[in-house]
């Protein structure tokens, strides 16, 4: 491809890739996120195409340069959020989603799909007997609005001419030749746009800040290190739609006065580095990064920085800490990164998703962004759906969406038929919202007031199986072994909490150590260095201040009320059942069954494992459980 | 006339005046705010929570790490903090061996000091201590990892001040520690064995080595005469461990105390320096003669031999020849007393932790025996009075020994950063009036600043100096010297900022004592009637007596050729 020159060569690029677009007629979706990729997708993708191939269709994997006629596009597009139904195929132009597509399928997909124009019955998604082909009749969809992720899924994900030929670049050029950058960042400022990595901190304001500082290197870094457990928004956007972010980046660039751009990804994104990789190359090639973009006196270029594995990367000192070569460890504030961030200079630092947002509100415009959501939380958000639901799966909605529509409309309810307990949201740092949060609306400031927090977008849900002290174990286990070390309250206050927590969960609670547990919630909120530390105990405390009665219960009664704590599974045996066989004590591996023949026999607590061997071999059905 | 500016800080107004954060604007105000990670001369580092303050909306803040503001209002002692920092104590003591009464750094433990101020009287939590994790490898520092809080203090030192580079955090979350590269036993690492991590580590987690014992043994030996020498800025820093004023000259008392202690002969180091000055002076004119191996730097202090050895080896023939007055006095007085016969044990009292590795040097061993057989720090003779009993204050002051007791004004502003180059100067000077001396001294080679620079007419040229302390100042002057963007025909480099009176082997001390402790010794110097190096009578008849012929031998030294050793 030729370096684009100006702006009139840009507007020609995108009209040749749109027409080249036109020319494929149809087209076959492989999804290529991470999810459908270890399930499987890209051996069929492979088979489509040979298959194709071999049936003499003219197929296009990449959009042609100088197309010959109608084909039949076959691409390897971004993840269409539906994980849970993955490998996943979309059907254009008739819409259709097959789901759940196996290696096996593909023949018939080539045979009945591509040539006969037909549909699949048994691919299309099925709920309550009934079917739905089309991608936006699934229920799991139309509550959904696709907004940063409307490419995601029906794009080449690996094409930047694709990205062109939708309109990509736009935003761009309309920032480059027909606003000021001060234009640019009044048009952020009145969006609203609050940043999406947690703190809501409005991302125009945050510009301006940069803008305003005289030192004339800047940066603007991109925070990928998506760490929260169960969330996977940003790695999405990465993988199934660079480009955009890209486009946001150089916007904030172009408007901030900044020369250089780093992008900061999790090493375990290996796919989603790929990808960037690819589309950097990709713009640089077009001249869209490099010295005087599009012929302009803008000069911007863009490098990936991998993570090393550590969570607290994600806070933004540590990240540009991490950055430059040095310990990830948070520092102290001021100096503000604004003024004094990566390699000391002036930085503009938002997430994946924030940056991807920008391209849309410089094409449609601020106000068409305010109308969507509420005033204070303007525009979408992307959340990550796992746990115990039914579609587990990466979903976009307006801000203000409430918890009852995202878990149950969209997401399809508890799995299994269960009752809905708790949602933990924010990750980590956020809080669990119960049954009477579920018609909170989802923004920053509700959330905010609720305890909890929007973080970066991951949803756990749980049922009435999850144990709400194991819950808090679970994420205390993930602060404490992903504390930097540096600060008192963090190391060693977090190392307290989780043994205490794992105390509680093994039966060994005393009285005072839910005061205790929270008094030390208290001193690490308020003292901690960094925003890893001030929130660490925030499930802790909103899993007590919600289930202080199931925490009790495993402290005064050694009991588990959800019976998922293995520890203090009670396993007995009923002597009225028992006929003294003895048959359970040689079961067991720990001895902890003892009794004489033909009396009932009874199980030591403390030292059963309880694996649960004695209820296998027990032939009158006396060992019970509970 | 300028706004004056204010702020309250716990209901009090305290005045603005370029603070550059809260604690040090509180410390100001008179409150002793805890600290365990903050030092005016490291970088803010905000890790242990200990000085957080409460804002006027009921916010919280790290008073290190937030710049004061006109009309701010904070508390520092309220409910809520008293509480955090309890609980901030609670967990480090948690995490913490409380084997007070047995710690090397008992009595000097801020984490000690804090339980105590805030009343810690239990912990809620599991002991959870490691086991010592002991590092005995280093002649000049013993580490004991499991008593370190983590507070970093030691690595921003070992990194910011010396730009040594030794130690740095490793691994992460309640697995942190602080390490040297790979593990490695210190002695092993880049260390120079300048001991400013132990000064200024709050726990007992580095200390420096005690070698106490070992003087306590040779004295109890009747078959031993045991000497001592007293280095020039030992004797301005007993101060307030003994109920003197900091800075205060206590030499004759030193000396009576080690009299009764059981010392045979006390001797000053200053004679050392005297015999030091004449040396370095005749090599500094053979240099600026021949104009080879410019600039010459000072090989004093045994720190910065280490550190050109370690990190700039190809320096090493631009370090002056010349032992330490240490040990320049050392090998003269073992010479003298080689035939006596009593077997000899010379000791030498040192602000210092390097001495005790450069007084293991095979450089300065004669037939495998050192010429000093111990060096104790200051912070070791104090504890050895006190250990003895000998009540300090109470203690007529007694006059330094014969046949090596003279001294002069030169050899003791050693102690002190500028004063080599001084003494030096007055030697060079063609003009021996009191005027001179003045001359000397307002050259800039006096005062606490980490680098001086001075121009000194000599003959018909111009003699570029520069004096440089603290080993990171000297790291970056090297830099510009290998650069070509400075040129200078000699260097002072001390390891220690501000020079021997900070060394680490002193009573930990402020800036503001350091620079106290300076003022002393050229008190000192003011009223010694000997100004001058060559003047002292006595380091002239050694030229014709025990050095004669010997010269090279007994004061000089190639590090060079016998150079990379391990401190």
């Amino acid at each position: 491809m030729n370096k684009l020159n100006n702006r009139s060569e840009l507007i020609a690029l995108r009209k040749e890739c749109a027409g080249a677009l036109q020319l494929e007629t149809k087209r076959v979706l492989v999804c290529a996120g991470t999810g459908c990729v270890s399930s499987g997708s890209m051996q069929i993708f492979e088979r489509l195409k040979s298959l194709m191939e071999e049936s003499n269709i003219p197929v296009s994997v990449e959009l042609a340069h100088e197309p010959h006629g109608e084909s039949v596009g076959l691409k390897e597009c971004g993840c269409h959020g539906f994980c849970e139904m993955g490998p996943l195929v979309r059907i254009e132009p008739q819409g259709w989603l097959y789901t759940k597509t196996r290696l096996e399928d593909c023949e018939e997909i080539v045979g009945r799909t591509v040539l006969g124009g037909e549909r699949i019955e048994r691919l299309a998604f099925q709920k309550d007997g009934a079917a739905y082909p089309k991608q936006d009749e699934i229920p799991f969809y139309q509550k959904q609005t696709r907004l940063v992720l409307e490419h995601c899924g029906q794009i080449d994900a690996t094409s930047i001419r694709e990205y062109l030929g939708f309109g990509g670049y736009a935003a761009l050029e309309t920032a480059l030749f027909d606003r000021t950058p001060d234009d640019v960042i009044d048009e952020i400022i009145k969006s609203n746009l609050r940043g999406r990595g947690g703190g809501g901190f409005p991302a125009g304001r945050k510009w301006a800040q940069v803008r305003r500082q005289t030192e004339p290197v800047k940066y603007i870094v991109c925070n990928g290190d998506e760490g929260d457990p169960g969330a996977f928004m940003d790695r999405s956007v990465m993988e199934g739609d660079p480009h955009r972010m890209l486009e946001g980046m150089m916007i904030a660039g172009l408007a901030c006065g900044a020369q250089e751009g780093y992008i900061y990804v999790r090493a375990e994104y290996p796919l989603a580095v790929k990808r960037l990789r690819r589309a950097i190359a990709q713009a640089e090639e077009l001249g869209l990064l490099g010295d005087n973009i599009l012929g302009t006196e803008f000069c911007f270029t863009l490098h990936i920085a991998r993570g090393a594995g550590a969570f607290v990367c994600g806070e933004g000192s540590a990240l540009t800490a991490s950055i430059e070569g040095k310990r990830g460890m948070p520092r102290v504030k001021p100096p503000r990164t604004v003024e004094h961030g990566l390699f000391d200079k002036p930085t503009v630092l938002n997430n994946v998703e924030t940056f991807a947002n920008v391209p849309l509100i410089i094409t449609r415009g601020a106000d068409w962004y305010k109308s969507i959501g509420p005033e204070n939380s303007p525009g979408t958000k992307a959340f990550a759906l796992t746990g115990n639901i039914v579609n587990t799966g990466l979903i976009e909605v307006p801000m203000g969406t409430t918890l009852r529509e995202v878990i149950f409309d969209i997401g399809g309810g508890v799995r299994g038929g269960k009752a809905f307990k708790a949602v933990q949201i924010g990750g980590p740092s956020g809080g669990c919202l119960t049954a009477d949060d579920l018609d909170l609306p989802l923004d920053f400031d509700s959330l905010k007031k609720a305890g909890a927090m929007i973080g970066s977008g991951g949803l756990v849900v749980m049922d009435e199986d999850t144990c709400m002290v194991e819950v808090a174990r679970f994420f205390m286990h993930f602060t404490q072994n992903e504390s930097c070390g540096k600060c008192v309250p963090c190391r060693e206050g977090t190392k307290r909490m989780l043994a205490i927590l794992e105390r509680i969960v093994e039966g060994k609670g005393e009285e005072g150590d839910i005061e205790l547990l929270l008094e030390l919630a208290d001193t690490i909120t308020a003292t901690a260095l960094c925003g890893l530390g001030k929130s660490a105990a925030s499930p802790v405390v909103s899993t007590i201040r919600s289930f202080r009665a199931e925490y009790e219960a495993h402290i005064r009664e050694k009991r588990c009320p959800a019976g998922e704590c293995q520890k203090l599974k009670r396993i007995w045996i009923d002597p009225v059942l028992c006929k003294g066989c003895s048959k359970c004590a040689k079961a067991c591996p720990v001895n902890a069954i003892t009794g004489q023949i033909k009396q009932p026999f009874s199980i030591d607590l403390s030292q059963c494992i309880r694996c649960e061997s004695c209820i296998a071999t027990c032939a009158f059905h006396a060992i019970l459980e509970g | 006339m300028e706004q004056r500016e204010f702020m309250t800080v716990d209901g009090i107004p305290v005045e603005l005046n370029g603070e550059k954060n809260l604690l040090e604007l509180i410390r100001k105000a008179g409150i002793k705010l805890p600290t365990f990670c903050y030092h005016s001369e490291l970088s803010v580092y905000g890790a242990c929570r200990m000085c957080m303050v409460e804002t006027e909306r009921g916010g919280l803040e790290a008073a290190c790490s937030t710049p004061p503001k006109a009309g701010m209002v904070i508390k520092t002692n309220t409910e809520r903090l008293r509480r955090y920092r309890k609980n901030i104590l609670e967990l480090l003591l948690a995490n913490h061996c409380r084997d007070c009464t047995t710690c090397s750094n008992n009595g000097k433990c801020k984490l000690q000091d804090l339980a105590m101020r805030f009343n810690i009287e239990g912990v809620r939590f599991p002991n959870t201590a490691p086991q010592p994790q002991k590092d005995d490898s280093s002649l000049c520092i013993a580490r004991d990892a499991s008593k370190c809080i983590l507070c970093g203090d030691c690595v921003r030192m070992c990194n910011e001040v010396q730009s040594v580079g030794a130690i740095d955090f490793a691994y992460r979350g309640s697995k942190m520690e602080i390490s040297t590269a790979f593990g490695m036993p210190i002695a092993q690492s880049p260390c120079v064995g300048c001991g400013q991590c132990a000064a200024v580590c709050p726990t007992g987690a580095i200390v420096v080595r005690d070698n106490a014992n070992r003087v306590w043994r040779a004295l109890d030996d009747r078959g031993v005469k045991v000497t001592a020498q007293i280095a020039p800025a030992v004797r301005v820093a007993l101060g307030r461990e003994m109920g003197l004023r900091e800075g205060e000259n206590s030499m004759g008392k030193i000396v009576a105390a080690l009299h009764r202690m059981g010392f045979d002969e006390v001797y000053d180091t200053s004679t050392g320096a005297d015999l030091t000055v004449l040396e370095e002076s005749e090599e500094l004119l053979s240099h600026l003669e021949s104009g080879a191996a410019l600039p010459l730097f000072t090989s004093c202090c045994p720190a910065w031999v280490q550190f050109c050895e370690k990190s700039h080896p190809e320096l090493l023939p631009h370090v002056s020849t010349c032992r330490s007055p240490m040990q320049m006095f050392a090998s003269v007085i073992k010479e003298q007393e080689k035939t006596s016969s009593r077997r000899q044990f010379h000791v030498a009292v040192m602000p210092c932790t390097a001495k005790k590795f450069e007084a293991a040097r095979e450089e300065f061993c004669v037939e495998g025996a050192p010429n000093v057989d111990a060096v104790i720090t200051t912070q070791e003779l104090i504890r050895m009075i006190k250990e003895s009993g000998v009540v300090f204050e109470d203690l007529e002051p007694e006059a330094l020994d014969m046949p090596f007791g003279m001294t002069s004004g030169a050899g003791v502003i050693f102690g002190v950063t500028g004063g080599v180059t001084e003494a030096v100067l007055r030697r060079l000077a063609s003009d021996k009036s009191r005027g001179g001396l003045y001359t000397a001294a307002l050259t800039g080679v006096r005062g606490m600043k980490s680098v001086k620079e001075a121009r000194v007419p000599y003959l018909d040229r111009e003699v570029r100096i520069a004096v440089v302390s603290g080993l990171s100042n000297a790291e970056s002057l090297i830099q510009k010297i290998l650069s070509g963007e400075e040129r200078y025909d000699f260097v002072e480099v001390m390891a220690c900022p501000g020079g021997c009176v900070s060394g680490a082997g002193q009573p930990y001390s402020a800036s503001i004592g350091k620079a106290e402790r300076g003022e002393g010794l050229y008190a000192v110097d003011r009223v010694s009637s000997i100004k001058r190096s060559e003047e002292n009578s006595l380091v002239q008849s050694l030229y014709g007596d025990v050095l004669k012929g010997r010269v090279h031998e007994l004061l000089h030294v190639d590090y060079v050729k016998d150079g990379g050793h391990n401190a």
